[in-house]
């Protein structure tokens, strides 16, 4: 004798409207409790319920974590595959089942069901497809069929004004990634015992780690389509699976990783971030006139000023002093204006941004135009003469004067225009000399082939400097 | 050893080292630096970084990477802040821990990418649906970048609620000296979480209570937490306030601009201080009344309409004027500015 019993998989009683209760909440002739049923049986029959964690959805099915006997998150609508997505990142061996309905996974929740297959995410999707809101009261689906009476299409659904019924397995079928994708129905017992075997089929997928795994179910919605539970079920074999082809559209073989790089233990993850225990080392130094000293390097972006400030920053810090860098850009990243503001201090830095320079170092016409108001009374301007034809008209300021690009071009890479200029106030102002430049340079640059050359574009700093001092 | 580095990296180390494992995030300016970090080191580190399809997705990972008991954070600016709104309700309604990271710029809508102050109330109190709040720190440095962000998922662990680090543009984006911690923290098994195991098999991560007395229950422990916060958790810098008759209060880059205002302002003998809060919520109003004790007026300076002075003057009862100090749209007030303006009022 056949003993039937309810799968491991599934509570003795469903807690959901008190408890004992052995029923389920969802309405005569609905196809939400065969489908729960043919997962259930699986789960068990597959000894995973352990590892099942369940997405439910909004919609009826927002109260599947009453019946499963296993994990389950209750998702924001339509987001359940993103959430999915996440939970398989954490935990690779868990078997993941989103159970979303039309309006859910077809609606709000159409782009992440997108991109979640084109990732081919590990995941089991169900998605229940009844051409109705039902949670709702019955408004219109992305999948209600042209002429359905809803609540919101009480003329019918018209493709003037609602648009097609989506065809979501057809959608997906597009994608690459998917390995399995398969539309079955509830309306005949044939089609139950084939959603059985797709349901099966796109769990086993997920055990076997093989991609993500769809199945659409035609379902019936007897209380919301306004019919009898057998009329439903004619209804949806005569109407739905006439515009939803039920089949298989893809069924194939996949392998779906979890990670490229291996899990770095503590000490090799401090090594990545570049932590070392070692202490700063109190080098010599002068102290900051005024005890702090502000800067703004300016021109046109592609000349470096950026890099430059940083490395001027650098020099700071390892010199013992704080900095702060802050970059300002025009809105091209090159060409445009762009100007850095370097802060050095002997404490606690305030505003890292410098209206009113102390030492401002210009490449172009416009830095200059732009920020030699704004030098305080006393304070330097560092000209580049090559680019720069014209002379600072203030005469309470310390104006020098370098042809940094003709020095930049002997030394043989016009880029390195910026670096003599800041060679130029490592030796007038003192605070930063160009030893330490030397020694931070290497570490500052992005590409090792400049090294280099920008270390000849300081030697000729010092020289020019030597040859014309202030 | 100290170093120069961006605070939108520093975020990304500290992180690292306060034991994040997952990074889920997209692109913006001014927050995309710390996916660009993300990307390498989580990803190298066989940790895990992926960039989703869009913030409203990036924010739903988080919730299903939380509820699976990990480490989880994202970063965004503003207008992202606000596609993640809906998700952000529903991880502090299921008690779901994570860390969210906005280096704010400005608004209403595009806006642009210059720094701004605007998400204030966004962030503070709420922004999502419901009775909740996140833990909000406000970091000022790129040092405090990496602070807040090593010690931020302790605190969303420890609670059980999102943690914010609410930057700015400035903050992001400059760069300044950093030093880090050597010891790398690690998330413990939470009774709670999903594990994908017998042992978790009855774990529901779950904002829904049908039942109205149930869900007021629920909201009622929710408040008890935050109530919990607002008792252990303030955090604040008082500089200059002990006899000051002027104090200024600001968060983020506006507290480095008035740090410069007071010591000119000082050198001036006039008696200004700054309190600068720390963390948004919990608002730190014990310390505040202590930082008001002896002042004359509070001047707010912030780059919004008076987000954080609302709750300034809650905090302080309304026992001294305050003033407010505004800047919007991304301009950003210079020394002199701000001083002009506080000469107005005093």
């Amino acid at each position: 004798m056949i003993k039937h019993q309810k799968p491991e998989a599934f509570y003795d009683t469903f807690e959901r409207k008190g408890p004992g209760q052995k029923t389920t909440h969802y309405c005569p002739g609905c196809g939400h409790g065969t489908v729960h049923k043919l997962i259930g049986e699986a789960l068990s029959d597959f000894d995973i319920a352990d590892k099942a964690v369940f997405l439910a959805p909004v919609g009826c099915g927002v109260f599947i974590y009453y019946y499963f006997n296993s994990a389950s998150i209750q998702c924001a609508h339509g987001r359940a595959p993103a959430t999915g997505t996440a939970i398989k990142r954490v935990h690779d061996d868990s078997i993941v089942i989103s159970y979303q309905g039309d309006g859910d996974l077809g609606g709000i929740g159409a782009s992440e069901i997108v991109h979640a297959a084109n990732r081919g995410e590990n995941l089991t999707v169900i998605f229940i497809n009844n051409a109705i809101y039902g949670m709702t009261g019955g408004q219109m689906a992305p999948t209600t069929l042209l002429g359905q009476k809803t609540k919101t299409t009480p003329f019918g659904r018209d493709k003037d004004i609602d648009g097609m019924p989506l065809r979501i397995s057809e959608l997906l079928n597009t994608m690459e990634a998917p390995v399995f994708i398969e539309r079955t129905t509830l309306g005949t017992p044939k089609g139950v015992m084939n959603t059985r075997k797709a349901i099966r089929k796109a769990i086993q997928n997920q055990k076997d780690k093989k991609g993500f795994s769809f199945v659409e179910i035609l379902a019936p919605c007897p209380i919301n389509w306004k019919m009898t539970p057998v009329d439903a079920r004619k209804w949806l074999r005569e109407n739905l699976e006439k515009f939803y082809e039920v089949k298989n559209f893809r069924d194939k073989d996949g392998e779906k990783q979890s990670g490229k790089y291996p899990w770095m233990e503590n000490a090799e993850l401090l090594e990545l971030l570049d932590i070392v225990k070692e202490k700063d080392k109190q080098t010599t130094r002068k102290t900051i006139k005024n005890g702090e000293e502000k800067v703004k390097i300016a021109g046109f972006g592609g000349q470096g000023i950026m890099s430059v400030g940083v490395l001027l920053s650098n020099c700071a810090i390892k010199k013992g002093m704080e900095s702060t860098w802050l970059p300002s850009y025009g809105p091209e990243m090159r060409g445009g204006t762009a100007n850095a503001s370097v802060v050095i201090a002997e404490e606690q830095i305030g505003t890292p941004v410098v209206d009113y320079p102390d030492t401002l170092i210009t490449m172009t016409i416009p830095a200059l135009n732009t920020f030699e108001k704004n030098v305080n009374p006393g304070g330097l301007i560092i000209v580049n003469s090559s680019l720069i034809n014209r002379k600072v008209q203030r005469d309470d300021v310390n104006v020098y004067y370098v042809p940094a690009t003709e020095l930049a071009n002997k030394v043989g890479l016009t880029a390195t225009a910026a670096v003599i200029m800041l060679g130029i106030y490592a030796q007038i102002k003192g605070i930063i000399d160009t030893d330490i430049l030397k020694l931070i340079l290497p570490q500052s640059l992005s590409k090792a082939k400049y090294v280099e050359i920008n270390l000849k574009a300081i030697d000729a700093a010092e020289e020019y400097y030597k040859n014309n001092p202030l | 050893m100290k170093r120069l580095m961006k605070g939108n990296d520093a975020i990304v180390h500290g992180a690292l080292l306060g034991g994040a494992t997952h990074f889920f995030g997209y692109p913006i300016t001014p927050a995309s630096e710390v996916a660009h970090a993300a990307a390498y080191y989580f990803t190298k580190s066989g940790r895990h970084f992926l960039q989703a399809e869009s913030e409203v997705s990036a924010i739903n990972m988080l919730f299903g990477a939380g509820a699976a008991g990990a480490r989880v954070m994202t970063a965004s600016s503003s207008p992202g802040i606000a596609l993640m709104s809906e998700g952000i309700s529903y991880i502090a309604g299921s008690q779901v821990p994570c860390v969210i990271v906005n280096v704010q710029r400005a608004g209403p809508g595009l806006g642009n990418i210059w720094p701004e102050q605007g998400d204030y109330n966004m962030v503070v109190k709420g922004g999502g649906n419901g009775c909740y709040k996140c833990i909000v720190l406000a970091p000022n440095s790129a040092q405090e970048m990496a602070d807040c962000s090593y010690k931020a998922f302790g605190l969303a662990d420890k609670y059980r609620v999102p943690v914010f680090i609410l930057s700015d543009a400035y903050i992001g984006q400059m760069m300044e000296a950093v030093s880090f911690p050597t010891r790398v923290k690690e998330a413990k098994r939470n009774d709670w979480a999903i594990y994908a195991d017998g042992k978790s098999r009855k774990s529901w991560v779950k904002s829904i209570l049908m039942n109205q007395n149930q869900q007021q229950e629920y909201n009622i422990l929710l408040q008890n937490i935050y109530k919990e916060i607002e008792d252990n958790e303030q955090d604040s810098e008082n500089y200059h306030t002990e006899d000051a008759e002027i104090v200024l209060s600001a968060f983020g880059i506006c507290s480095r601009i008035c740090l410069t205002v007071v010591r000119e302002l000082r050198k001036e003998g006039i008696k200004i201080g700054l309190f600068r809060p720390k963390t948004l919520f919990p608002f730190p109003n014990r310390e505040l009344n202590k930082a008001v004790d002896n002042a004359k007026k509070m001047i707010v300076v912030e780059l919004n309409n008076g987000q954080m002075s609302a709750d300034i003057q809650l905090g302080i009862k309304n026992r001294i004027p305050v003033i407010n100090c505004n800047w919007y749209g991304g301009y950003v007030p210079t020394v002199n500015e701000v001083i002009e303006k506080i000469k107005k009022d005093i």
